[in-house]
């Protein structure tokens, strides 16, 4: 097969791969902030259930995860399987995952904030919300950029794991134009692909952390 | 006139009692200092004045509210509105410049009209000596020039009563000069203050009564003349301590 033929498959896969991606971060960051509400709400039984729950995702591979999800409703509730869900099994698999991990992250986040500065947002009068997405998120997000970069890095790679449902995104289309034309080379270019996206990914974090660095 | 009464007080955290029937009065234009041993209870008492802690028995009674330990939210957030505080470790917001800081809780919380507040803060900040600093992060101004920067901030939600929570013991000893003269600048324009602080001389100079703290008591209290001349044996131990 000629390279630019191969090239051509990878790239349309890759869209697929970028729609993973955005959905997962996307999705994840703001179902991960929820979750890190409720993983440091004051009701004991609340903060368990959190606990749990970023415990499992965190202590079993994605790859059952989304299994689990997939053929889940078929298997417990008897809901035929269409293939229009494999795209849909994979949203919400990552999603599910990379919250948990992200709630982690925002918890270290907000730990680091000194007390006086709640402290100080009371004082001026703010209230609980506005103290929380005035004061102590925008200092939150500057802490967690770096583990943030390192979580994402980590996402562009897994979205590969989408093959195992054989939905079409780049790795799944490698694998099968290695398979029909008896050589590495479409791995290899999807290989370079996924380094590409993520340097592009890694800088534009830098950037924003040097944005972020006027204040300390 | 009472602007705040605070009446037989009690706070303990576990089974320390570290507030045992604290009562005094603070009236309008006085300036009250409360000077003591570490751990003898000023900050507390301040923290339950101010409503960052919740007392366990006794009353706070700000003039025309009802009582503080007992008030529903929203009569705490009316109390609130009352009074300022200037922290010891001036907490400022980082990611906000020093302008934001002084301006955002007027706008935000306030709603005064942007260009309002923009002007009050640059009256402020000009009378703070800091008008050229406007556009600068805390993390690039001196800790003398952050602690002005938060009574700056304090002043603008323009408090009855500013309470000081030893605003000198983060800063350099040659930077103390500069707040304890702001601060003397504002009882001359006859602002109500309560200032905890371990500047003995500035609370003898500025004060116009004195309350000496001992182990969660009042164990003295009178003008400066009466606290410093007093034969209370605590509050001679107590001095002839910090002059070793």
């Amino acid at each position: 097969m000629e390279i630019q033929t191969m090239l051509n498959m990878l790239l349309k896969g890759a869209l697929v791969s970028l729609e993973i991606f955005v959905v997962t971060l996307v999705g994840s960051l703001i179902l991960g902030l929820l979750l890190c509400f409720v993983r440091m709400s004051r009701f004991a039984v609340l903060r368990i259930l959190a606990k749990i729950y970023i415990s499992v995702m965190r202590g079993t591979p994605l790859m059952l995860q989304l299994f689990v999800v997939y053929f889940g409703p078929y298997y417990i509730f008897r809901v035929p399987n269409t293939s229009s869900y494999k795209i849909i099994a994979i949203f919400i698999g990552f999603v599910l995952n990379y919250a948990a991990y992200f709630a982690e992250i925002y918890r270290s986040g907000i730990d680091g904030i000194p007390i006086g500065q709640y402290e100080a947002a009371e004082m001026l009068g703010y209230n609980r919300v506005k103290t929380f997405f005035y004061i102590i998120l925008p200092q939150v997000i500057k802490r967690i950029i770096p583990p943030v970069t390192n979580e994402t890095i980590t996402l562009i790679k897994d979205t590969s794991l989408a093959f195992t449902l054989s939905v079409a995104e780049m790795f799944t289309i490698a694998k099968q134009i290695a398979a029909g034309d008896r050589t590495v080379t479409a791995f290899i270019l999807a290989g370079i692909i996924y380094y590409i996206f993520n340097l592009i990914v890694a800088g534009a974090f830098a950037k924003l952390e040097k944005r972020l660095s006027y204040y300390r | 006139m009472n602007l705040l009464k605070i009446n037989h007080l009690e706070k303990s955290f576990g089974d320390l009692e570290v507030l045992k029937d604290i009562s005094l009065e603070v009236n309008e234009g006085e300036v009250l200092a409360i000077i003591g041993p570490s751990g003898s209870g000023k900050s507390t008492l301040l923290r339950c004045a101010t409503m960052l802690e919740q007392p366990d028995g006794g009353e706070i009674l700000y003039e025309g509210f009802p009582n503080t330990r007992t008030a529903g939210k929203r009569e705490r957030q009316e109390i609130r509105k009352y009074f300022g505080l200037v922290f010891q470790n001036f907490n400022l917001f980082p990611h906000r410049s020093v302008l934001q800081n002084i301006m955002d809780a007027p706008i935000r919380i306030q709603k005064l009209p942007k260009e309002q507040a923009k002007k009050e803060a640059m009256e402020l900040l000009k009378k703070m000596g800091l008008e050229d600093k406007a556009d600068f992060y805390p993390q690039q101004l001196s800790g003398g020039q952050c602690q002005r920067v938060s009574i700056a901030r304090a002043l603008a939600l323009k408090p009855r009563i500013l309470f000081f929570d030893e605003p000198t013991s983060a800063l350099d000893p040659e930077l103390i000069g500069e707040i304890l003269k702001v601060i003397k600048d504002l009882a001359a324009e006859h602002m109500t203050m309560v200032i905890v602080t371990h500047e003995m001389n500035f609370a003898k100079n500025v004060a116009d009564y004195i309350i000496f703290m001992d182990k969660g008591v009042i164990a003295e209290e009178g003008t400066p003349d009466e606290v410093f001349n007093s034969s209370n044996e605590r509050m001679i131990e107590f001095l002839g301590k910090l002059s070793e």
